[in-house]
C-alpha cells in the first residue's frame, strides 16, 4: 500500500521503521527478573526470604569446604594441617574410599563387582530401551543373575550354570508336557523336573563337571562385601527377585478365587504395616526359629531373603496400579478369543500392565536402595556401617561430617539419576498413550 | 548334620554350617576357619584399618584361639555383630566365638545360654565429664544429663546407681560409641558413662584430652570376656584354656619372639607342658600339642597383646591396673598347667 | 477370568475337578489352602522344636517383670521399678506422638513446597526442587543423623546461657526468658492447672460448640438466601474472647495463699524469716507438687535469694503433718484460712502470695546442671520429628504439586470466567478436586512416615522399638515374643490409620460423579 501513495501523500511514511527495542523493564535480564522474581509484594519478599537462605547456607558450608585438608594419614595430622583455621578432613575419605564403596573386597578382584554391573546395565537395556535394543539381548538378560553371582562371590561357574539348567529343564518340562496333559500336569512336571534336576543331576555331576573344566574364580566370602556394594547387591537381588512374587500377588489380588485372593491381600498388607527395621530384626533374631533346627545360612542371603519379600509387596501394589490403568475392554476382548486366564495374562494383560508399571517399579527401588543402609542395625557394614567402624579407629575416631556428606552426595548422584530416568519414562509413556 | 538350604541361584553364597552341640571343634576345623563375633568398632578392641584387616584386642582373642585350633591367626572370619544382635549370633551357630567386650553376668551365663570362657579385662562402669563443670564426685551429678549406650549392661547399672543414692538424672540413649562421644563433646549431656576402659579411649581421642576427667567411682564390676554356646564342652574349655595359656605365658615370661626358642625346652616343667614339649595337654581336647605355641606366637602373650592395643604405649593408654598379673597385684590368674 | 460354561452333562467325574471350570476354581483353592495349612504347620513345629532345642518356652510373662532402666521421655508416668509392659506403653506413646507430629508438619511442609515448586518466582522453584530433590534421594537415616548433629553442634549449650562475671552469657532466653533453645532441647513453660481450670475448660469447649453451631447456621442460611456471612471473623471472636474474659475474672477473684512459717516470728515476711535463719539456714518448703500454689511457693523463694529445697508432700494435711514433724518448716495454706487456726507452732508470714490463676505457666530457668521447670521438648525428638517431616514433607510436595497439575487449565479459566476471585477459586474449585488425586498418595506416606519414626533408634529416641524392641528383648532375651508384639503394634497401627483415611476418602470419592 504504502509505495502507491508514496508520491501522492507526502506525510505518509514510504517504509516501515526498524522495529523498537521494547521498553528497558520489558527486555532480557530486567524483563526476566520482573516477571520471575519481584512480580508482587509477596513474591520479593519470597525471593529475598530465599536469597538469604542461599547465602546463609553458602556462608557456613563454603569455609569448612574450601579449607578441606586431602592428604593426611589421620585426624589428628589432619589437625596439625589446619592449624585451628576451619576446614574439613577429607583425607578419610582418600584413604578409606574403598572400603566404603567395596567394603573388604579385595581390591586386586574390583574388576568383578564393576563388570558385574556393567552386565547388569548391559541385561537390562533390553527391558529399558526395547526400540534401540536387538531382541537377542534378552539372552545377556535371561543369563546376567547367574553369571553375576559367580562374578561376585566366586567360585566355580559349574553351580550357578547348573542352577540355571534347572530351569531350563523345568521350562522343557513345561513345553513337552503343557500340550499333552494340560495345565496343571504341565506346572506340576516342569516344577518336579526342576526339582529332580538340582537334587540329583547337580549333586553328582557338578564337581565332575569343575574337574574337567574348572572355570574357577577366587571365592570371596560375604563377609567381605561391603559398602556401597552391599547396598547394591541387596537392593537389586531384592528387586530382581521380588518381580516374579510380586506379579503373582499382584494377580493373587486381583482374582477372584476367595481364598487365593485373602492369602494374597494379607501377605502385601502384613509386610507393608510393618517398618522394614523390624523385618531385618526377625531376618537376623527369629528366621532361624521358623527354619528346622540346625538349618543356619549366611546373614547377607537371609537379609536378601527378607528384602525380597518385603519389595514383593509394594512391586505387587505397582503392578495392581498397572493392571487396573489397563483398560476393561482389553480383559473382555481376551476372554472373547478364547484365551484361557494364563495364557490371556501373559499375552495381552501382562505385557500392557508391566510397562506402565517400570517407573513405579524404579521409583520402588529407589526407595529400596535407600532403605538397605537399615542393615547397619543387625550388623552388616553397608556405608553407614563402615562410617562406624572407620571412626573407631584410633586414627580417624572422631571424624564426623565428611563421612556422612561423602556417602550422601553418592547416594544422592545413584537416586537421582534413576529418578530422572524414571520420570523420562513416564513422561514417554504418557504420550504413547495419548 | 549339615543341612544345606537350597534358594535358588544364591545357594553359592550359602555357607551351610552346621551348628549343633559338641560339634564346635569339628565344624570349625573342616571349615578352616573360625567365625569370631566382634564389634562393629570399638576403638582398642576390634576395628578395620585401611586395608580391611581386622585390629584390636578382641580381635587378638580371635587370632589366638584360631591360631591354636588351626594353626593359623589369619584363618578368622570377623563377624561385625551390634549390641542388640550378638547373642544371637551366637545363639544361632553364626559365630563359634563371641569376643565382643561382654560382660559376664548371671543371667547371660545361665538364662541365656552361654558359657563365659574367662575374662580377659576387668572393667568397670565409670563417668566422665568436663573438667569445666567442676565435678569431682559422682554424688555430685544430681540432675546431670548421662549419654548411655543402649542395649548394654551400662543402662542398667545406671538406673540402679542412681536410685541407690537417690539423685536424679536424664538418660540420653545413644546407639553408638562414636554418635555418644559426638553428642558429650557438643554439651548434649554433662556425662559421659560407659566401660572406664571405654572412657580412656574416648578420651584420649579428644582434641584437649586434659579438658574432661574421669571421677573416682566406679559404680560397677565389668568382668568382659570371650563366650561360646552352652553344651559343648570341649569347644568351651579350648577358648578358656586358651585365654589362660596367654596369661600364663605372660606369667613365665613367655613372649611372642622367645616362644619358638622356649618350646624347644626349657627347665621348667610348666613352661614345657604349656608350650607342648612335655606331656600331652593339647591332645587331651583334640589339639595339637603345640597349640599354646601356636597361640603365643601369632598374637604374643596377653601382656604384649594389652600393650600392641590398649596399653599405655598406645593412644588409649589404658594401665594395667586390675588386669594386672596377680604377681603384680592384679586379677590376672592363670590356673596350672597340668 | 475365563467364564465359559461347559453344556451340563449328568453325573460327575473326578476329572471335572480340573476340567471343569466349575469346580477347578474351587480345587485349586483347596490346593492352596493345604498347602498353605502345611507350610504353617511346619513353621509351627519348627518354632516349637527350636524353643525346646534352646529350652525357651513361650511366654509373655516378661511384660510384667521389673524393667529396671529409665526412659527419658515419658508420656505417663513411669520410673524404673516399674514393669516391661508399662515400657513398652510408654515406647508405644512416645512413637505415636511422633508420628502425628509428624504427619501434621509434614503436610504443611508439603503443601508449601507443592505450591512454591509451581511459583513463577525463579528462585523460590529452584530452591524447592532443590529441596525435594535432596530429600527424596539421600537415605533418612542419614538425614536423620546428619539433623541430629546440626542440631546439638549449632545450638548453645545449658552452660552458655550463666552469666559470666562480665555481665555476658553466650546464649540468651527468648521472649522475655521463658523458652531456651539448647543442644539438649527446647525448654518451654508448662502450663500448670489450679483452681478453676475446670470451669475454663468447660468455657473453651462450649465456645467450641459455638462456633460449630454458628458455622452451620451461616452455611445454612448461605444455602438458603445466597448472604455469605463472616465466618472467619466471628469464629475468631467465640474462639478467643469468652475464655480470655472468664480467665481474667477469675483471675481478679483469685485469693492470696497463707505461708505459715515454722520456727519464724510474728509480723515477719518472708525474705525477714529467710534471714533469720542465718546464712548456712535453709528455707525447706512442704508443697503439693504439679498445683499453681506450689509453682508460686518456689517462684516466690527464688525470687527471695534465699536457700531452699522443696519436699513434696500429696496434700494439705499431710503437708501440716510434715511440717510438725519437723520435716520443713514452710507450708502454705489455701486462701482465706484464719491466721487464729495456723496449725500449732507456726506463724503466718505478712506477705502472703497469690494463690495462682486458673492458668499458671512454669517457666524453666537454668539450675546446676541443666534448665529447670518448664517442658523439654528433647532434641531427639525435635531432631526425629524434624527429619521425618522434611523427608516426608518432600514426598507429600511432589504429590501436592501432581495434584495441582493435574487439574486442567480449563477449571480455572471457567471459575475466572464465573467471576471467581483467585482465592475462591483455589478454594471452591481447584482444591477440593486436587483433593481427590492427592489423598490417596498422601495416606500411603502418612502410612510411611509412621513406620520411619521406627529409625528413632539412630537417636536415641524412645519409641516402641527401642523400648519394647530394643532393650526389653535384650534385656529378657524373648525375642520371638517381643518381635511379634512389635509387629502386631506396627500392623495395627498402619491398619488403623489407613482404615479411617480410606473413610474419609470414600467420603470425598462419593462426589465424584
Amino acid at each position: 500500500m504504502s509505495d502507491t501513495h508514496a508520491q501522492t501523500v507526502p506525510y505518509v511514511r514510504e517504509s516501515m521503521l526498524p522495529q523498537a527495542e521494547p521498553p528497558v523493564a520489558e527486555r532480557g535480564v530486567v524483563k526476566w527478573i520482573r516477571e520471575n522474581l519481584v512480580s508482587s509484594w509477596l513474591n520479593a519478599i519470597l525471593t529475598l526470604v530465599s536469597l538469604y537462605i542461599i547465602w546463609w547456607v553458602v556462608s557456613h558450608v563454603w569455609g569448612w569446604f574450601a579449607g578441606s585438608v586431602w592428604n593426611a594419614g589421620s585426624l589428628t595430622e589432619c589437625r596439625e594441617i589446619l592449624a585451628g583455621e576451619e576446614g574439613a578432613c577429607f583425607a578419610v575419605i582418600a584413604e578409606r574410599w574403598n572400603q566404603l564403596v567395596f567394603g573388604f573386597y579385595p581390591p586386586e578382584l574390583y574388576w568383578r563387582p564393576l563388570l558385574a554391573l556393567a552386565l547388569f546395565f548391559a541385561a537390562i537395556a533390553p527391558v529399558l530401551f526395547p526400540e534401540r535394543v536387538p531382541r537377542a539381548m534378552f539372552v545377556v538378560t535371561a543369563a546376567m543373575p547367574f553369571v553375576n553371582v559367580w562374578l561376585i562371590w566366586g567360585g566355580s561357574l559349574w553351580g550357578p550354570i547348573f542352577v540355571a539348567l534347572g530351569f531350563v529343564a523345568g521350562w522343557g518340562a513345561w513345553r513337552l508336557a503343557q500340550p499333552r496333559l494340560g495345565v496343571l500336569a504341565g506346572a506340576i512336571l516342569s516344577v518336579l523336573a526342576a526339582l529332580l534336576w538340582w537334587g540329583v543331576v547337580t549333586g553328582w555331576a557338578s564337581p565332575d563337571f569343575a574337574r574337567i573344566l574348572p572355570l574357577d574364580l577366587q571365592r570371596v566370602t560375604s563377609r567381605d562385601i561391603g559398602g556401597f556394594l552391599l547396598s547394591t547387591i541387596i537392593g537389586l537381588s531384592a528387586i530382581i527377585l521380588s518381580l516374579p512374587l510380586g506379579i503373582l500377588l499382584a494377580l493373587g489380588r486381583q482374582s477372584d478365587l476367595f481364598i487365593i485372593n485373602k492369602v494374597s491381600v494379607a501377605f502385601i498388607e502384613v509386610i507393608r504395616g510393618i517398618p522394614l527395621i523390624v523385618w531385618l530384626f526377625t531376618a537376623q533374631l527369629l528366621l532361624n526359629y521358623f527354619l528346622p533346627p540346625g538349618t543356619n545360612f549366611d546373614l547377607l542371603l537371609r537379609v536378601i531373603i527378607m528384602v525380597t519379600l518385603f519389595s514383593a509387596a509394594y512391586i505387587a501394589e505397582v503392578v495392581r496400579g498397572g493392571l487396573a490403568a489397563l483398560p476393561r475392554g482389553q480383559y473382555e476382548g481376551a476372554d472373547s478369543l478364547g484365551l484361557s486366564y494364563w495364557q490371556s495374562m501373559r499375552l495381552i494383560i501382562l505385557p500392557q500392565a508391566l510397562k506402565i508399571s517400570i517407573p513405579g517399579i524404579v521409583n520402588t527401588f529407589i526407595g529400596l536402595f535407600k532403605d538397605t543402609t537399615l542393615v547397619v542395625f543387625i550388623g552388616l557394614l553397608d556405608p553407614i556401617g563402615f562410617s562406624n567402624a572407620i571412626r573407631a579407629s584410633t586414627d580417624w575416631n572422631g571424624i564426623y561430617w565428611e563421612l556422612f556428606v561423602f556417602i550422601g552426595v553418592l547416594f544422592f548422584i545413584f537416586c537421582y539419576s534413576m529418578g530422572r530416568y524414571s520420570l523420562y519414562l513416564e513422561k514417554k509413556l504418557s504420550r504413547e498413550h495419548r | 548334620m549339615k543341612k544345606s538350604v537350597f534358594l535358588g541361584a544364591a545357594t553359592v553364597a550359602c555357607l551351610g554350617a552346621g551348628a549343633a552341640a559338641a560339634q564346635t571343634l569339628e565344624s570349625v576345623q573342616e571349615n578352616g576357619v573360625l567365625n569370631c563375633g566382634v564389634s562393629t568398632g570399638l576403638t582398642g578392641f576390634s576395628s578395620p584399618n585401611a586395608s580391611g584387616e581386622w585390629e584390636g584386642f578382641d580381635v587378638g582373642i580371635c587370632r589366638a584361639v584360631a591360631a591354636a585350633v588351626l594353626g593359623d591367626p589369619m584363618a578368622v572370619n570377623f563377624v561385625p555383630t551390634t549390641g542388640q544382635t550378638r547373642f544371637t549370633a551366637l545363639a544361632s551357630g553364626e559365630i563359634d566365638l563371641l569376643a565382643r567386650n561382654t560382660t559376664w553376668t548371671f543371667s547371660r551365663d545361665v538364662d541365656l545360654g552361654f558359657s563365659f570362657a574367662g575374662v580377659n579385662y576387668y572393667d568397670g562402669q565409670g563417668f566422665m565429664v568436663p573438667r569445666a563443670l567442676g565435678v569431682s564426685s559422682a554424688q555430685d551429678l544430681d540432675g546431670a544429663t548421662v549419654c548411655i549406650q543402649t542395649g548394654t549392661t551400662t543402662e542398667l547399672n545406671l538406673a540402679d546407681y542412681f536410685r541407690v543414692n537417690n539423685i536424679s538424672y536424664e538418660p540420653v540413649p545413644i546407639e553408638t560409641n562414636a554418635e555418644a562421644q559426638q553428642q558429650y563433646l557438643a554439651g548434649a549431656c554433662d556425662v559421659y558413662t560407659t566401660d572406664a576402659s571405654g572412657l580412656a579411649a574416648t578420651r584420649a581421642s579428644f582434641e584437649n584430652p586434659g579438658d574432661h576427667v574421669i571421677l573416682p567411682e566406679i559404680i560397677s564390676k565389668e568382668p568382659l570376656g570371650p563366650l561360646v554356646r552352652q553344651g559343648d564342652d570341649q569347644w568351651a574349655d579350648i577358648v578358656r584354656w586358651t585365654l589362660n595359656a596367654l596369661i600364663a605365658a605372660e606369667e613365665y615370661g613367655v613372649t611372642s619372639t622367645n616362644v619358638s626358642e622356649l618350646a624347644s625346652g626349657t627347665d621348667n616343667p610348666e613352661i614345657n607342658r604349656l608350650l607342648g614339649s612335655e606331656g600331652e595337654l593339647g591332645a587331651m581336647f583334640g589339639l595339637e600339642n603345640d597349640w599354646a605355641q601356636q597361640a603365643i606366637a601369632a598374637v604374643g602373650n596377653y601382656g604384649e597383646l594389652f600393650e600392641q592395643n590398649i596399653g599405655e604405649s598406645t593412644p588409649i593408654g589404658l594401665a594395667r591396673g586390675l588386669n594386672a598379673q596377680w604377681t603384680d597385684g592384679g586379677l590376672m590368674y592363670a590356673p596350672p598347667f597340668r | 477370568m475365563a467364564t465359559t460354561t461347559d453344556p451340563h452333562r449328568a453325573g460327575f467325574r473326578l476329572s471335572q475337578l480340573v476340567y471343569d471350570t466349575r469346580y477347578r476354581s474351587m480345587t485349586i483353592q483347596i490346593v492352596a489352602l493345604v498347602a498353605l495349612i502345611v507350610a504353617g504347620w511346619w513353621l509351627v513345629a519348627n518354632v516349637v522344636q527350636n524353643l525346646s532345642a534352646l529350652g525357651k518356652d513361650f511366654d509373655f510373662g516378661f511384660l510384667s517383670s521389673r524393667a529396671g532402666y529409665d526412659i527419658n521421655q515419658t508420656l505417663i508416668a513411669y520410673d524404673n521399678s516399674m514393669s516391661h509392659g508399662r515400657a513398652s506403653l510408654v515406647g508405644i506413646l512416645n512413637t505415636l506422638l511422633v508420628a502425628f507430629m509428624g504427619c501434621v508438619t509434614a503436610t504443611v511442609l508439603g503443601v508449601i513446597a507443592g505450591v512454591l515448586r509451581l511459583s513463577r518466582n525463579w528462585i523460590v522453584a529452584k530452591l524447592m526442587a532443590v529441596y525435594v530433590e535432596g530429600f527424596r534421594n539421600v537415605p533418612l537415616l542419614l538425614w536423620i543423623v546428619l539433623i541430629f548433629a546440626v542440631m546439638t553442634e549449632s545450638t548453645p549449650q545449658p552452660r552458655d546461657f550463666r552469666v559470666l562475671d562480665d555481665g555476658t552469657s553466650a546464649a540468651s532466653m527468648l521472649l522475655g526468658d521463658t523458652i531456651a533453645i539448647t543442644n539438649r532441647g527446647v525448654f518451654i513453660p508448662a502450663p500448670v492447672w489450679g483452681s478453676g481450670a475446670l470451669v475454663l475448660g468447660l468455657v473453651f469447649l462450649a465456645s467450641l460448640v459455638a462456633i460449630w453451631a454458628y458455622r452451620r447456621w451461616a452455611f445454612a442460611r448461605q444455602e438458603r438466601t445466597g448472604q455469605i456471612a463472616p465466618v472467619f471473623r466471628v469464629s475468631l471472636v467465640l474462639f478467643l474472647v469468652p475464655t480470655i474474659l472468664v480467665f481474667l475474672f477469675m483471675a481478679f477473684l483469685s485469693d492470696r495463699q497463707t505461708l505459715v512459717a515454722y520456727g519464724g516470728a510474728d509480723g515477719q515476711d518472708l525474705a525477714g524469716f529467710a534471714q533469720a535463719l542465718g546464712p548456712d539456714g535453709r528455707v525447706t518448703a512442704c508443697v503439693v507438687p504439679g498445683t499453681t500454689q506450689a509453682l508460686l511457693v518456689r517462684r516466690a523463694l527464688r525470687n527471695s535469694d534465699a536457700n531452699f529445697s522443696l519436699v513434696e508432700v500429696a496434700d494439705g494435711e499431710a503437708a501440716i503433718a510434715a511440717a510438725e514433724a519437723g520435716e520443713c518448716n514452710l507450708i502454705s495454706q489455701p486462701p482465706g484460712v484464719d491466721p487464729a487456726t495456723i496449725p500449732a507452732g507456726g506463724f503466718a508470714l505478712s506477705d502472703g502470695i497469690r494463690s495462682g490463676n486458673p492458668v499458671e505457666f512454669d517457666v524453666p530457668v537454668l539450675g546446676g546442671f541443666n534448665f529447670e521447670g518448664g517442658l523439654q521438648v528433647r532434641n531427639s525428638l525435635i531432631a526425629l520429628w524434624l527429619a521425618l517431616s522434611l523427608y516426608t514433607g518432600a514426598f507429600i510436595a511432589e504429590i501436592v504439586r501432581g495434584g495441582i497439575l493435574a487439574i486442567s487449565r480449563g477449571q480455572s479459566e471457567a471459575a475466572f470466567a464465573l467471576g471467581l476471585r483467585p482465592n475462591r477459586t483455589m478454594n471452591l474449585v481447584i482444591l477440593p478436586q486436587a483433593l481427590r488425586v492427592i489423598i490417596p498418595p498422601l495416606i500411603s506416606q502418612y502410612l510411611n512416615l509412621t513406620k520411619n519414626s521406627s529409625l528413632a533408634i539412630a537417636v536415641g529416641y524412645m519409641d516402641v522399638r527401642a523400648t519394647l524392641g530394643g532393650i526389653t528383648i535384650n534385656q529378657t532375651g524373648r525375642e520371638l515374643e517381643g518381635m511379634l508384639l512389635l509387629g502386631g503394634f506396627y500392623l495395627g497401627l498402619s491398619l488403623l490409620i489407613s482404615g479411617v483415611l480410606n473413610v474419609y476418602n470414600n467420603r470425598v470419592k462419593l462426589k465424584e460423579r
